[in-house]
């Protein structure tokens, strides 16, 4: 059998029993809600027109086969169209691997099963011998009430989820603990990540959605960002530099307010802004060195954002060569491979999901052909004159019969593609990540540019200066002032330019031990999925060969060459 | 040629020893004739039989769809009371008129139809059946034009609407006529909701039909975009998404094909049970017209009769002709009556016939069906399979 931890991990999942595997179907649906890719795919297999997993519609009289399994009794409800939320279905029931906050509420505990096949998988890569885990579940989502000192009265309010971690890791200081976050601070963590940890493949944050304040509060609303922060936490809790980052840590250990700096204090940003600015007129190029860490699109520093702009056009147009280039041939090959890539993906992503939709409509006519049918037997057994036609309602029975369990078939193996397949959805978001990382290596590079530029005719302009003055029998007092002023802006900036110089580097080297994980990652992953995804196929495939198999069997005295 | 009825055969083969009568027909060889507008499809028809009236032992002719319906326009005059076989509708969407698909399942259609008419006891003795299995082209054209004119007035409802006008005036009543047998009540019940379920279930096989074709196109379409993306990463994985890309395109055609089986295996014989419902609420509306033919004309007569009675004693010189009259009426009613009760008498027999047919049609198409899907699967199941190992290879370097 297949012998790597991943793929046995994988195959307790597949391979687990029918009875849980028809509990699977019915389950499915809940968290085929939280694939948002696949929204509209799966609408329908979350739509509770569900005759089939509904045991209600079919008479007690029916056949076993038409019965459902036992643990769907529990489940009993005619028709209604939102019959599995208010069903408490209980996760922990199925083995769905490392249990994740099963005892976390009821509708929140379902835990998106390819979650938990990445962040497992994830973590028994990164985290290869030794077995440390952090394990993050996002739910309990309340309003709460803004407390403002604003002139606005009565407030507004907001959102905030229950953050659960568990885990192992030392670093953490504890095994288990919760705090209650805002989607605002989500944000906040992202940013702060973003500048201290520029170069690296930072998974993306779920979007700001641009709603009104009553759609905010809706519970499908509520609930898909709620899934949404989940998988991102998590995606970050994968990342085997970022989880051990103070900000992550903060963010999910302190209680009360998130102890990190806001971008949204723009008010002191404009204040900054204008201290700043009579120090950049008048000295022309006082940069504090600091400053050269974050790049200049980021919005404080205007000056400095022109002197870039010039010069990434120089850079573009200039018909001389620009002073650093971007030298790294490998880099720039492996930058186009995957921009290539990103767009395969991006195809079969696509693909992979009208194929998601297609055989769930399958499963759909499957399912209404076999109720039909049944209608159909039944029609003929209460009219029957004569025995034939109880012989075809037997028949009938059969081919209906099948025909559900077809139906069940197809739906199951959709939702178990629906989770390999995702596999392609998570690694196009973090094919932004990618671009991010790499954005912040050329914009690195682009101060340094500058500043050296800058270097270069602050030292042409003293030459020239100094050339003047010595021409000066005895000094020339203002000259020699204006020169003891380059010659500090001189110091200045070329302080400046070698901390540009260092943080463009480390930033390369963030730039390639990532796309080392990257590229291991992928490998795994991908070919996990496909193994997979094809091993559902096969498996599916099988049972409903079996299924057909028994009719063709069963009615084969029709069949021409019999006779 | 007597065959027992309760014997449903369909085709006796030819190789059954020469005393055992046998007809056996096939539709085969769909061409396209004439330009534009004109163009049609035209059929050849090849009789093997032993039949003495017919030429045999094998003829072939060439006919096109309006003979067919030329064929099951008489039958269903000349034999009221026998559900006569269904031809395939006469309306086509223009644009698939000409597909291969719809030529294909029209042909079927179309053997089916003169295979059950071959196969029917009675039927199967039909001059006209000769007629359309035998005479050369030239005169099928000449008399299918000339019968379609005649067609539309059938002589019976003319006769029928004069009486009818003149009852009704007599018995002042404008109601229909209906009979009251229950066990014909629960017959007419069935049949009418039969038809609502095997409409539905036609539909939904259609549909199913369908599904196939799109979940065939699905796959063809990732299998090509996953061999793009195969193709741009080098590695092991590149490799993983080429073969996948492969084999999904190659199970796209195993879709196609079974989708196609679906439709004419499956799709196709749930219509034709559709139709031979629709054939037989015809024979019930027959029926209900020769029912009223008879209570119409038994009442007309009755009053006739009294007529008559009062002219003779009033020693009227008009009695002579009432007589006359009275007895060309009793005569006309009394055929009335004997063509409801025959029709009573074959929709009998032809009701067992039914039932009894259709359950092996039935039991066919769904084997028919059975074995297509079980060797879909088990086509399907073949190709991931092979991929397997292959995956691992992929893993392990």
């Amino acid at each position: 059998m297949m012998d790597s931890e991943n793929q046995g991990f994988e195959e307790a999942r597949l391979y687990s029993s029918h009875e849980e595997v028809e509990n699977l179907d019915f389950k499915e649906k809940l968290s085929a809600k939280s694939f948002s890719n696949y929204r509209s795919a799966m609408s329908s297999l979350s739509d509770a027109h569900h005759p089939l997993s509904s045991p209600a519609v079919l008479t007690p009289a029916d056949s076993d086969p038409l019965r459902p399994p036992p643990m769907d009794r529990d489940l009993q409800k005619p028709y209604v169209s939102d019959h599995f939320f208010s069903d408490p279905l209980h996760f922990s029931d199925v083995n769905f691997g490392p249990s994740d906050g099963n005892n976390v509420s009821d509708l929140n505990g379902v835990e998106s099963p390819s979650k938990s096949l990445e962040s497992s998988g994830s973590l028994s890569r990164s985290s290869s011998s030794n077995s440390e885990y952090i394990k993050i579940s996002v739910s309990n989502p309340q309003k709460e009430q803004e407390v403002s000192n604003s002139l606005v009265p009565g407030g507004s309010s907001y959102i905030t989820y229950l953050i659960t971690t568990r885990t192992n890791i030392a670093e953490f200081g504890g095994s288990e603990f919760s705090v209650r976050r805002r989607f605002k601070d989500v944000v906040t963590l992202s940013e702060r990540l973003a500048e201290s940890y520029r170069g690296f493949f930072i998974p993306p944050r779920p979007d700001k959605s641009v709603v009104e304040g009553q759609v905010m509060q809706k519970q499908e609303f509520v609930e898909q960002r709620r899934v949404a922060l989940e998988k991102y936490l998590r995606k970050l809790a994968g990342h085997p530099v970022i989880r051990m980052s103070d900000e992550f840590k903060v963010f999910l250990q302190v209680q009360g307010r998130l102890p990190l700096p806001t971008t949204t204090d723009v008010a002191s940003r404009m204040i900054d802004g204008a201290v700043n600015l009579p120090k950049q007129l008048l000295s022309e190029s006082a940069m504090a060195p600091q400053e050269v860490v974050q790049p200049a699109k980021g919005g404080r520093d205007l000056l400095r954002l022109f002197k870039e702009l010039k010069q990434s056009m120089t850079n573009d147009w200039g018909s001389s060569k620009p002073p650093i280039a971007e030298e790294d041939k490998e880099f720039l090959e492996k930058k186009e491979k995957l921009c290539d890539f990103e767009q395969q993906l991006s195809a079969v992503s696509q693909q992979a999901e009208s194929l998601v939709k297609t055989q769930q409509d399958m499963a759909e006519t499957f399912g209404e052909l076999g109720l039909t049918l049944i209608k159909l037997t039944k029609f003929e057994n209460e009219e029957a004159v004569f025995n034939c036609q109880r012989v075809r309602a037997a028949d009938t029975k059969n081919v209906a019969t099948a025909a559900v369990k077809a139906s069940r078939l197809y739906r199951e193996l959709n939702s178990q593609t629906v989770k390999h397949l995702d596999v392609l959805h998570d690694y196009l978001g973090l094919m932004l990540a990618v671009h991010g990382a790499f954005s912040e290596r050329s914009s690195a590079l682009l101060t340094e540019q500058t500043l050296l530029s800058d270097l270069s005719s602050l030292r042409s302009r003293a030459e020239k200066l100094e050339a003047a003055s010595s021409k000066v029998f005895g000094g020339d007092k203002s000259r020699i002032q204006k020169l003891e002023q380059l010659k500090e802006s001189i110091r200045t900036t070329e302080d400046a330019k070698n901390v540009a110089m260092r943080e463009y580097k480390r930033i390369k080297e963030n730039n390639r031990s990532e796309l080392e994980r990257f590229d291991r990652e992928l490998q795994a992953d991908f070919l996990s999925m496909l193994k997979g995804f094809v091993t559902n196929q096969v498996r599916y495939a099988e049972k409903m060969s079996e299924v057909w198999g028994k009719v063709a069997e069963e009615t084969s005295s029709y069949s021409k060459e019999s006779s | 040629m007597e065959q027992e009825r309760s014997m449903p055969v369909s085709l006796l083969s030819p190789r059954s020893p020469s005393s055992q009568p046998y007809l056996s027909v096939s539709v085969t060889d769909p061409v396209k004739l004439g330009n534009g507008v004109q163009a049609y499809i035209s059929y050849r028809v090849i009789t093997k039989t032993n039949f003495p009236e017919y030429q045999g032992p094998e003829k072939i002719v060439i006919r096109r769809y309006s003979d067919f319906v030329w064929l099951h326009d008489r039958l269903f005059e000349k034999y009221k009371g026998i559900f006569i076989p269904s031809i395939p509708e006469k309306n086509a969407v223009e644009k698939f008129r000409f597909s291969a698909e719809f030529i294909e399942m029209r042909r079927q259609a179309l053997d089916i139809f003169v295979n059950q008419i071959a196969s029917h006891h009675e039927l199967q003795k039909s001059e006209d059946l000769r007629t359309f299995l035998q005479v050369e082209e030239e005169t099928m054209e000449r008399l299918r034009s000339h019968d379609s004119g005649i067609f539309k007035k059938k002589p019976a409802d003319l006769m029928q609407m004069f009486k009818s006008k003149v009852s009704d005036i007599v018995l002042g009543k404008e109601k229909p006529v209906e009979e009251s047998n229950p066990e014909y009540e629960k017959l007419k019940h069935y049949i009418f909701e039969l038809e609502n379920h095997l409409t539905e279930a036609q539909k939904h096989a259609f549909r199913l039909v369908k599904r196939h074709r799109e979940l065939g196109q699905a796959l063809a379409d990732f299998g090509k975009a996953a061999k793009l993306l195969g193709a741009c990463e080098e590695k092991a994985v590149g490799k993983g998404f080429s073969e996948l890309g492969a084999k999904s395109e190659m199970l796209s055609i195993k879709l196609q094909k079974e989708a196609h089986e679906l439709l004419l295996n499956f799709e196709e014989p749930l219509k034709d049970y559709v139709r031979a419902v629709q054939s037989i609420k015809a024979t019930i509306a027959e029926r209900a017209n020769a029912f009223r033919q008879q209570c119409e004309l038994a009442e007309t007569t009755k009053l006739k009769e009294i007529n008559l009675d009062r002219l003779v004693l009033m020693r009227s010189d008009k009695a002579a002709e009432a007589e006359v009259e009275y007895k060309e009426l009793k005569a006309a009613s009394e055929e009335a009556t004997k063509r409801f009760e025959t029709i009573v008498v074959l929709m009998n027999q032809e009701i067992i016939r039914f039932q009894e047919q259709k359950t092996l049609d039935m039991g066919l198409a769904f084997h028919e069906f059975a074995k297509g899907q079980a060797h879909l699967a088990n086509g399907v199941a073949d190709a991931w399979r092979s991929l397997l190992p292959k995956l691992e290879a992929l893993s392990v370097s």
